[in-house]
């Protein structure tokens, strides 16, 4: 154990000097795989010219928070899989010092690319090929935040491995209550529903994307059977940094259709209860683990960075390498030690400066990080915004609650309303409004084809655009209009507010669930509205929960879905039916299979006759010509064909009864083209011995007390009826 | 303390018979020598519960149990026996008696419990925790005795699942239960529930003893307004945990954002600071939550603890399994001092030579036993009068039993004045009142009873 205690410790390079004697006894190096592409689209349209990565999180990019934590928890050798805009981030290894490190105590760390991997699977798969990892591994995604120790997490999953070689992973979570309003937690990211069990914390089931409009958590009983305590959790988040075995590589090789992480493999290992692969969580009590997952989770993880709550990674300890040191002052301010602030610039409590910038006159910053090389004007007012760097913002502008990025040019008076993102180099007009939500970039939005796959970075593989399209419209940057563009479908050229770029529409989110992944807190109105929501939601629970039955909340609708569930019943057999038709399927795998529809249905064997005769007479009618003549020759094949299966459903005169009626509300309803010919088909029932004589009485005795309108085919084969009573005496007599 | 016990007593239930009859209702069936409610009556007493009505399923029965309360328990408990018809159900039972209910909380006991875990300590957290209604559940019981041969088929079959509870973290709150027939489906849990409370603890291990406090105006209401619900196990507690989340006041629900940092709308950036300080100590919020959203109505449990013993009389096989216990491991349910040989044999006995009693037996007064006899953790009746060569292995051996010379009887159960006549072999029989076993007749697995 002491060796792990150093190896953790060892990051800094302390105690790399105590490990060397102990080589012998190390397990194999700690490997890592960070996923340098979070392979979905909500930062776009930033992530169009830099990937998610790269983007400063108070003055330093994602990945290298991850790679700081990943060498201080004790890994040995990461590898960065790149994929969108490799290029970027290869380079910036290269450029910070990461790549070709090698040595004791600092971690290696191995670029891999690959340009058409478009999910984490896939990242996996490719990883996997090229051979790369031995053993244990940490699967994180690059834009992950901590400061956990992993010594603990690690520890339990190489004893769980030793006494269970099918403990393949462990899901590091981490306590967080979602809003019961919002159902999201504080990161934006939906809740999660698990269930853990409290003794060995293995894992049992998992559910994101918890949506509204399914009521329930449904636990399938043999979980519960073979556990008898369970926790069902809705207060943990997933910190997306699982221990994994080598094993993990290897099922995304063998199920090639894993593609995302959760959604895929965590809920197919749980589902295949045949190789009986388990995971399992470590909970993370102290230590802060977060990943960025959208623009919300930037919000609060940069709040989380400027109050300290990821020590050692806060911008004073660990500062970019070639900047000036930025101190730290009262109320959690950071100020670079070159700012230029003007004497009567206001800044607030939980705010950071970079250096080089420089702030003018009567400004007030509130809860807002400033990028460097910044120039700010007069009377600006900035409030819990992000800007990056080389931003220039002109006298009297307003941002708040928005994210602004490299290059962004306010020009005087523009105001930014909560919400917003302005991508690189955007240029803002004077006085200019940018409505809240608005996401504002020089590119234009890709078409929807784009964007419906889970494409990352989709198009932009290549690298950095390094000309951006309208460079030429800057020159009408400082006049109120520009002409409008509208060409481009679902974007629309924002000139008519004084904006140079285009301003995106929402993809498939819809502008209504913007709110939930902003910067921007979410609206008074909106919190009512939802408050509201709530409130009528329990007043229809409180209807279902209150069952005149005493077990049932479903049993009110039980009857209307009655006639539901056998109209979608029969068209099942139908299919089934068609399918026999075709000569795909032989008659007593037919009839195994109708079974097997009923069952599903839970239906009763009358059902089925009906739902069977109904099938044998539409294939008649399909082949039948447009004459009478050629449809009661159609049937009467049909029926000579199929009376074998019909047989099978008829065994008792209420199946018949069953079908006779069935005939008749399809001469009245569907298929009509049957009804003159109802009393020549019904002998041939007869005939065929499919209804017997007992249903044919029994059947026109109960129509008897009908309305007139029921008794048209009673009427109809009335002869047929008389025929068959007379026989019926007759054989009496005989007796 | 104001409490008011309501002990339901049964009547004549059919399950049990023919170890119950017309003469011998449930609630008087001997365990271990003495009627089955005194185990709960004694319980009461020790835990200073004495204001309490019995309720008996009939009038005969109730008469029955009212003529032996009132020997047995003269001056110790104020009892007041009543009969209500058969077939109402354990609520209807109730709702029955509902006019006689004054106190403010209501401890209803089922008459066949039979346990050392103290109602006081039920009604005591009821009482903490201001719940609306407060059951008590314990750990399932280990099925099947240990020491036969099926032991081992019972731990392989799945364990039998009671009912499904799912607990709040403090395991004091029960948020969610599920039992009767829909225990064998799939658990369905309302996402609100988990949504209120964050984290819920599902168990399927617990088993409802039939012990409840119930706040009295809550419980009438219910009775009032649910006419048809029978049964407080399957019907009552059910719906009080359900309507529990519901009904949540709208004044103090939209503090419940904070948690996600959300609360800059509520106009105080200060707030964004306490909301990490949430997800560290969310135990405050909970509370809050629970308190707020129950509007004063919730429901509680009280687990006991897994030493405690509690098996409920409702079967002929716990009726054998209970027997066996309190004069074993359970003894001290008994109430009597085991002797050195780990058994209990009345002064008044009398046993004939190379008669061996083994341990975890107890014979009562006035029983004769021939010579060469065999008693092996047995429980024997009074005034028995058993011949030679008798073996009497884990049975029940109730009084006024007259069985004659060299009868067999293992894992049986022998009501009154049953004759057996010689050699006799039973195993595994139940013997209705009165019957009489002939000469040299085996029976396996048989209930017989007098017609």
């Amino acid at each position: 154990m002491s060796q792990k205690k150093s190896r953790s410790r060892g990051g800094g390079g302390a105690a790399a000097a105590g490990d060397d004697h102990e080589d012998l006894a190390r397990p194999p190096p700690l490997q890592a795989v960070l996923l340098a592409d979070s392979f979905t689209l909500k930062f776009r349209p930033i992530t169009l010219e830099r990937p998610k990565v790269l983007l400063p999180l108070v003055h330093m990019p994602m990945i290298e928070y991850t790679l700081t934590w990943l060498e201080s928890a004790g890994v040995d050798e990461a590898f960065v899989f790149c994929c969108a805009h490799s290029n970027q981030v290869k380079e910036y290894l290269e450029k910070s010092g990461w790549a070709g490190r090698a040595g004791a105590g600092s971690m290696a760390v191995t670029a891999v690319e690959s340009h058409d991997a478009i999910s984490a699977g896939d990242a996996l798969r490719v990883i996997f090929e090229r051979g790369l990892i031995h053993g244990d591994f940490v699967l994180i995604s690059g834009d992950t935040i901590s400061n956990m120790s992993l010594k603990d997490a690690l520890r339990e999953h190489m004893d769980r491995k030793k006494k269970d070689p099918l403990a393949v992973m462990t899901m590091i979570i981490k306590h967080s209550k979602p809003s019961v309003l919002t159902h999201q937690t504080r990161l934006g990211t939906d809740e999660i529903v698990m269930a853990i069990d409290p003794e060995t914390k293995e894992l049992l089931y998992y559910e994101d994307r918890a949506d509204n409009s399914n009521l329930y958590v449904t636990i399938d009983k043999d979980i519960l059977s073979n556990n008898p305590t369970l926790q069902l959790h809705n207060d943990m988040e997933d910190c997306y940094i699982d221990i994994c075995s080598p094993e993990v590589l290897s099922l995304f090789t063998d199920n090639f259709d894993y593609q995302h992480l959760r959604r895929h493999f965590v809920k197919g290992l749980l589902v295949d209860d045949i190789m009986g692969y388990k995971i399992y969580t470590h909970e993370l009590r102290s230590g802060y683990a977060a990943r960025i997952d959208n623009f919300r989770s930037y919000d609060t993880v940069s709040k989380d960075i400027i109050q300290r709550w990821t020590y050692p990674m806060v911008p004073d300890v660990i500062s970019n390498r070639n900047c000036s040191e930025s101190r730290l002052h009262r109320q959690a301010i950071y100020k670079a030690s070159d700012v230029t602030l003007s004497h009567s610039a206001q800044i607030g409590a939980n705010s950071v400066v970079g250096s080089a910038t420089s702030i003018g006159d009567h400004c007030r910053i509130l809860n807002s990080v400033i990028g460097e090389g910044c120039t700010i004007g007069k009377n600006v007012v900035i409030n819990g915004s992000y800007v990056w760097d080389n931003v220039v913002i002109e006298d009297g502008c307003q941002v708040s609650n928005s994210l602004v990025s490299d290059g962004v040019h306010l020009r005087a008076g523009a105001i930014v309303e909560p919400g917003c993102v302005l991508s690189f180099n955007v240029e803002v007009g004077k006085n200019a409004l940018v409505l809240a939500h608005s996401k504002v970039s020089l590119l234009p939005q890709p078409s929807n084809e784009d964007s419906d796959e889970e494409l990352e970075y989709a198009d932009t593989n290549s690298g950095v655009t390094d000309s951006p399209p309208f460079s030429s419209m800057r020159s009408n940057g400082d006049q109120a209009t520009v002409p409008s563009e509208e060409d481009e479908s679902g974007t629309s050229e924002t000139g008519t507010c004084g904006v140079v770029g285009y301003i995106w529409t929402s993809g498939d989110a819809g502008i209504l669930e913007e709110w939930r992944q902003s910067i921007a807190p979410i609206s008074k109105e909106k919190l009512e509205e939802l408050q509201h929501a709530v409130s009528e939601n329990d007043g229809s629970e409180d209807e279902s929960n209150n069952p005149t039955l005493p077990d049932k909340d479903d049993s009110s609708d039980s009857a209307v879905e009655d006639d539901d569930l056998i109209s979608k019943f029969e068209k099942e057999v139908e299919e089934t039916f068609q399918r026999a038709m075709g000569g795909g399927v032989n008659r007593d795998n037919l009839i195994l299979e109708i079974n097997g529809l009923r069952l599903a249905y839970s239906l009763q064997h009358a059902d089925c006759a009906g739902a069977v005769f109904y099938s044998v007479m539409k294939s008649a009618l399909q082949a039948a010509q447009s004459t009478n003549d050629s449809l009661l020759k159609t049937t009467a094949e049909a029926l000579g064909k199929w009376k074998d299966l019909l047989r099978n459903y008829t065994k008792t005169v209420d199946e018949e009864m069953e079908i006779l009626l069935k005939f008749e509300e399809m001469c009245q309803e569907t298929t009509k083209e049957f009804s003159p010919l109802f009393s020549k088909i019904l002998p041939f029932l007869y005939d065929t011995e499919v209804i017997s004589e007992d249903a044919i009485l029994r059947w026109a005795e109960e129509k008897e007390h009908a309305d007139e309108s029921d008794k048209v085919f009673v009427k109809q084969s009335e002869a047929f009826i008389q025929w068959l009573k007379e026989a019926e005496e007759e054989d009496d007599e005989e007796e | 303390m104001d409490f008011q016990v309501v002990l339901l007593a049964g009547g004549t239930s059919e399950t049990l018979s023919p170890l119950v009859s017309r003469d011998v209702p449930k609630a008087l069936l001997p365990v271990a020598n003495r009627p089955l409610l005194s185990y709960p009556l004694d319980l009461l007493e020790a835990s200073d519960l004495k204001d309490l009505i019995v309720v008996v399923e009939g009038q005969e029965a109730a008469r029955l149990v009212g003529a032996w309360v009132s020997s047995a328990y003269l001056d110790r408990l104020r009892v007041e026996v009543v009969a209500v018809s058969e077939d109402l159900g354990s609520a209807g039972a109730l709702r029955a008696i509902s006019k006689r209910l004054t106190a403010n909380d209501i401890l209803v006991i089922s008459g066949d419990l039979v346990t050392d875990v103290l109602p006081g300590a039920v009604a005591a957290t009821h009482r903490r925790n201001g719940a609306v209604v407060t059951a008590l559940l314990c750990s399932v019981p280990v099925s099947g005795p240990s020491d036969t041969p099926s032991s081992g088929k019972d731990k392989a079959k799945k364990p039998n699942r009671l009912n499904i509870v799912g607990l709040d973290k403090t395991k004091q709150f029960l948020l969610h239960i599920v039992s009767g027939t829909e225990v064998e489906k799939d658990v369905r849990v309302h996402k609100r529930k988990i949504q209120a409370v964050g984290q819920m603890e599902i168990r399927s291990d617990l088993m409802d003893a039939h012990l409840y406090a119930f706040k009295r105006t809550i419980l009438q209401d219910v009775l009032e307004l649910k006419e048809a619900y029978r049964s407080i196990r399957l019907e009552v507690l059910p719906y009080l945990v359900r309507s529990q989340l519901r009904s949540a006041p709208s004044v103090g629900n939209g503090r419940s954002v904070d948690e996600t940092g959300n609360s800059a709308v509520l106009s105080s950036g200060n707030l964004q600071c306490l909301s990490q300080h949430r997800v560290i100590a969310p135990s405050a919020f909970k509370q809050d939550v629970l308190s707020r959203s129950c509007g004063g109505h919730r429901c509680c449990a009280y687990i006991a603890p897994k030493s405690k013993y509690c098996h409920r009389l409702n079967s002929i096989q716990s009726y054998s399994d209970i027997n066996r216990d309190v004069i074993g491991e359970a003894s001290h349910l008994s109430g009597c001092s085991f002797s050195a040989h780990n058994n209990i044999i009345h002064p008044s006995c009398v046993l004939g030579s190379k008669t061996t009693i083994g341990p975890h037996c107890i014979l009562a007064e006035g029983s004769q036993l021939g010579d060469k006899c065999s008693v092996k953790r047995s429980v024997i009746g009074r005034h028995c009068r058993i011949g030679s060569n008798v073996k009497i292995v884990n049975s029940v051996v109730m009084n006024h039993v007259v069985i004659e010379d060299g009868c067999h009887i293992q894992g049986s159960v022998v009501c009154n004045n049953v004759q057996l006549q010689e050699r006799a072999v039973l195993k595994d029989c139940q013997i209705g009142a009165g019957y009489i076993v002939t000469t040299g007749s085996e029976h396996k697995a048989e209930s017989l009873a007098r017609k």
